[in-house]
């Protein structure tokens, strides 16, 4: 746990890797203050903007656990390749169904 | 047998007495069982008895359709039979089948593993099944489901007053032992190949098999979410998919399909697996087009996911997204012919071995074929609208899953039946029964792709007179094909104990798994395996074969 040096987290060891608690601590004061300020922001209003800047301040959060938390940060590629993938496959869900929801009300015939 | 070399493949050396059947005895020693070949076994006995149920209620339909009155089934009656049907068929019998069954017992054979990566979660996915099934079966029992196989809102969440939660909840937990056997598929695969065994080296199954594991994984928890939120709206009435409370019920489609067009290759890619190794043996060719054939099943787990909404082309989806879906769909087709017409090119100029298991591929290659262009039909967003909600439509699924998977399923059973149980099956009523399964399946089933064209609706207990003719023609071969069903049930459990032994290799195969005893020891190899040779290397078997009678 004494071994903070920027160096060994660069290291590319996927079996046994230490991570130093600080981090553990830092992770979750970014993911507290991300709360907060998604609650600050939501006494705000802005427009079309409310639902993306959550999004944003949400899919920042889910990065960080995801890293951190779930030690993708240090895992093998193969793991960043599912990690990637399963996004990439959420992201049909979403572009493909809205695909239909957003030209529903385009008229083809006027 | 340090190193199997190509010749060990076709000596049939002494059988040890220990196998995997007697390795250890007691219903405890099959109930807690982390052997993946015994696991198999369960799966096979648990899948047969829900097919024999599922099996049922497509009977009673057929019966009930012979005359243009509904006077067998009350409405109710028959909808809630062709749910369960449904049900039962899809997500107890066709997704587990070839995976759970053929899969388990084969991977790590054929990539000559000792077992799966995790033994336990393989035994807890069966577990898994049997709890999705047992709340199935109470379900059937204490009243049934009335919704179709699909669950569609607003009837699921708002209408029906059947057993809509208790069979969308078996459905939830289902799709996670079809995750956990994905997950350990994935794992195996890349983790746990013999020695020299490349990817290029796999046998096309296990590609299959790989591809098949990734769409379960990606595709299946959406399924879960679904019926999750179908739950919360139909009990605390959180809105969702209802107007009223600010959902949308094509959203339900949308999700649904998300999954379960994907399911379909679920179900169909593992066939393909299958017909690509039974083709190569008994033509004793290499797969035309290896990689090709290898890469098209990714191909297809991949485009899969992009094709789900041709299934809401009359729902008011907006046109702009049906054309892309439309188009997107023509293009899954690609792949898949690609298959075909590798399959068909391996067959030329090939010696031909008629034995039952290749009797059931080439069965599958036409019916397939047949049921993948009349997708093409469907896909076409004019042609769509006719026959949407039509005879039609089931036809042309039937095509596809029974003429499909169930097919190649059976191939695949009786070609791997001697390794499973040490004995052969009788060939004699293996193939009447393939035949009774051939022309029953086509009475049954090509007589409807007519009817939904000349506008006979799907989903109801009585129709107009003039259909009788054709309806009557489809309950005939329904019979036909329920006896050619029923036989191999009783001929393969009658050859376990009275089928001539098998040893190693009845069919002179090239695969890891022909290399080991039959039924194989509880460790699968004595040794590791370490391979030497490409997939399906006939040509150069029968060379090293040729040589060694020479000398
Ligand atoms: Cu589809």
């Amino acid at each position: 746990m004494a071994d903070t040096t920027e160096h060994h987290q660069l290291e590319h060891a996927p079996h046994v890797h230490v991570t130093p608690l600080w981090i553990y601590i830092a992770v979750f004061l970014a993911l507290a203050v991300g709360t907060i300020v998604t609650y600050l922001a939501s006494l705000v209003d802005l427009g079309m903007w409310n639902t993306p800047v959550a999004l944003i301040i949400a899919t920042i959060k889910a990065v960080l656990v995801i890293l951190f938390f779930m030690h993708v940060i240090h895992s093998t590629r193969l793991t960043w390749v599912t990690v990637v993938g399963s996004f990439l496959w959420l992201g049909i869900l979403f572009v493909l169904t809205f695909a239909d929801y957003l030209t529903r009300g385009w008229s083809l015939f006027k | 047998m340090t190193t199997a070399t190509l010749h060990d493949v076709r000596l049939s050396g002494a059988a040890s007495d220990r196998n995997y059947f007697n390795d250890e005895y007691g219903a405890l020693s099959w109930f807690l069982t982390k052997d993946h070949k015994r696991i198999a076994i369960l799966y096979l006995i648990s899948v047969s008895v829900l097919f024999v149920i599922g099996g049922f209620f497509a009977m009673m339909m057929r019966i009930e359709l012979l005359t243009p009155e509904g006077d067998l089934l009350t409405s109710d009656t028959y909808n809630k039979f062709f749910t369960m049907h449904g049900v039962v068929m899809i997500f107890f019998f066709l997704i587990p089948v070839i995976p759970a069954v053929l899969g388990n017992f084969l991977l790590p054979l054929q990539i000559g593993a000792k077992d799966l990566a995790f033994p336990k979660i393989n035994l807890l996915s069966w577990y898994l099944y049997m709890l999705a099934a047992g709340i199935g079966l109470i379900v059937i029992v204490t009243g049934g489901v009335d919704t179709g196989w699909t669950f569609y809102t607003p009837f699921s969440t708002q209408y029906s007053n059947t057993h809509v939660f208790g069979t969308t909840f078996a459905g939830f937990i289902a799709g996670f032992s079809s995750i956990l056997t994905g997950l350990n598929f994935i794992v195996t695969i890349h983790r746990m190949r013999a020695p020299g065994l490349t990817w290029y080296r796999l046998p096309l199954f296990v590609w299959a098999l790989y591809a098949t594991s990734i769409v379960m994984l990606l595709a299946t928890p959406v399924l879960a979410i679904t019926l999750v939120m179908l739950m919360i709206e139909r009990t605390v009435g959180v809105g969702f998919f209802d107007p009223a409370l600010g959902g949308d019920p094509v959203l339900y489609q949308h999700m649904f399909w998300f999954y379960s067009h994907p399911a379909v290759y679920i179900m169909i890619l593992p066939a393909m697996g299958v017909a690509s190794d039974v083709v190569a043996a008994f033509t004793r060719k290499k797969i035309f087009g290896y990689r090709f054939v290898a890469f098209s099943s990714l191909a297809i787990a991949f485009l899969g996911f992009l094709v789900w909404a041709h299934h809401l082309f009359v729902a008011g989806i907006s046109v702009y997204s049906a054309m892309i879906f439309a188009f997107l769909t023509f293009f899954v087709a690609v792949p898949s012919a690609i298959k075909v017409f590798n399959w068909t090119a391996t067959l030329y100029k090939a010696s031909v071995s008629w034995q039952t298991p290749m009797l059931y591929i080439m069965g599958f290659i036409g019916l397939f074929t047949i049921g993948g262009v009349t997708g093409l039909f469907l896909a076409s967003l004019g042609l769509d609208i006719h026959v949407t909600d039509t005879y039609f439509v089931v036809a042309h699924f039937h095509y596809v899953m029974v003429g499909g998977t169930v097919m190649a399923y059976l191939a695949g059973i009786h070609y791997w039946w001697p390794k499973i149980t040490g004995r052969m099956y009788p060939e004699w009523w293996a193939r009447l029964a393939a035949l009774l399964v051939f022309v029953g399946f086509n009475l049954t089933f090509f007589p409807q792709f007519i009817l939904g064209y000349v506008g006979m609706p799907r989903r109801y207990h009585a129709y107009a007179p003039e259909f009788q003719v054709l309806n009557v023609l489809s309950t005939a071969g329904a019979s036909v094909l329920a006896v050619g069903y029923m036989l191999p049930i009783f001929y393969l459990i009658w050859s376990i104990w009275n089928g001539r032994p098998a040893g190693k290799n009845p069919w002179g195969a090239v695969g890891l798994e022909w290399t080991t005893s039959s039924p194989p020891p509880k460790e699968n190899f004595h040794e590791t395996p370490v391979v030497t040779w490409e997939a399906y290397d006939y040509p150069g078997m029968m060379k090293a074969m040729g040589e060694t009678q020479h000398v």
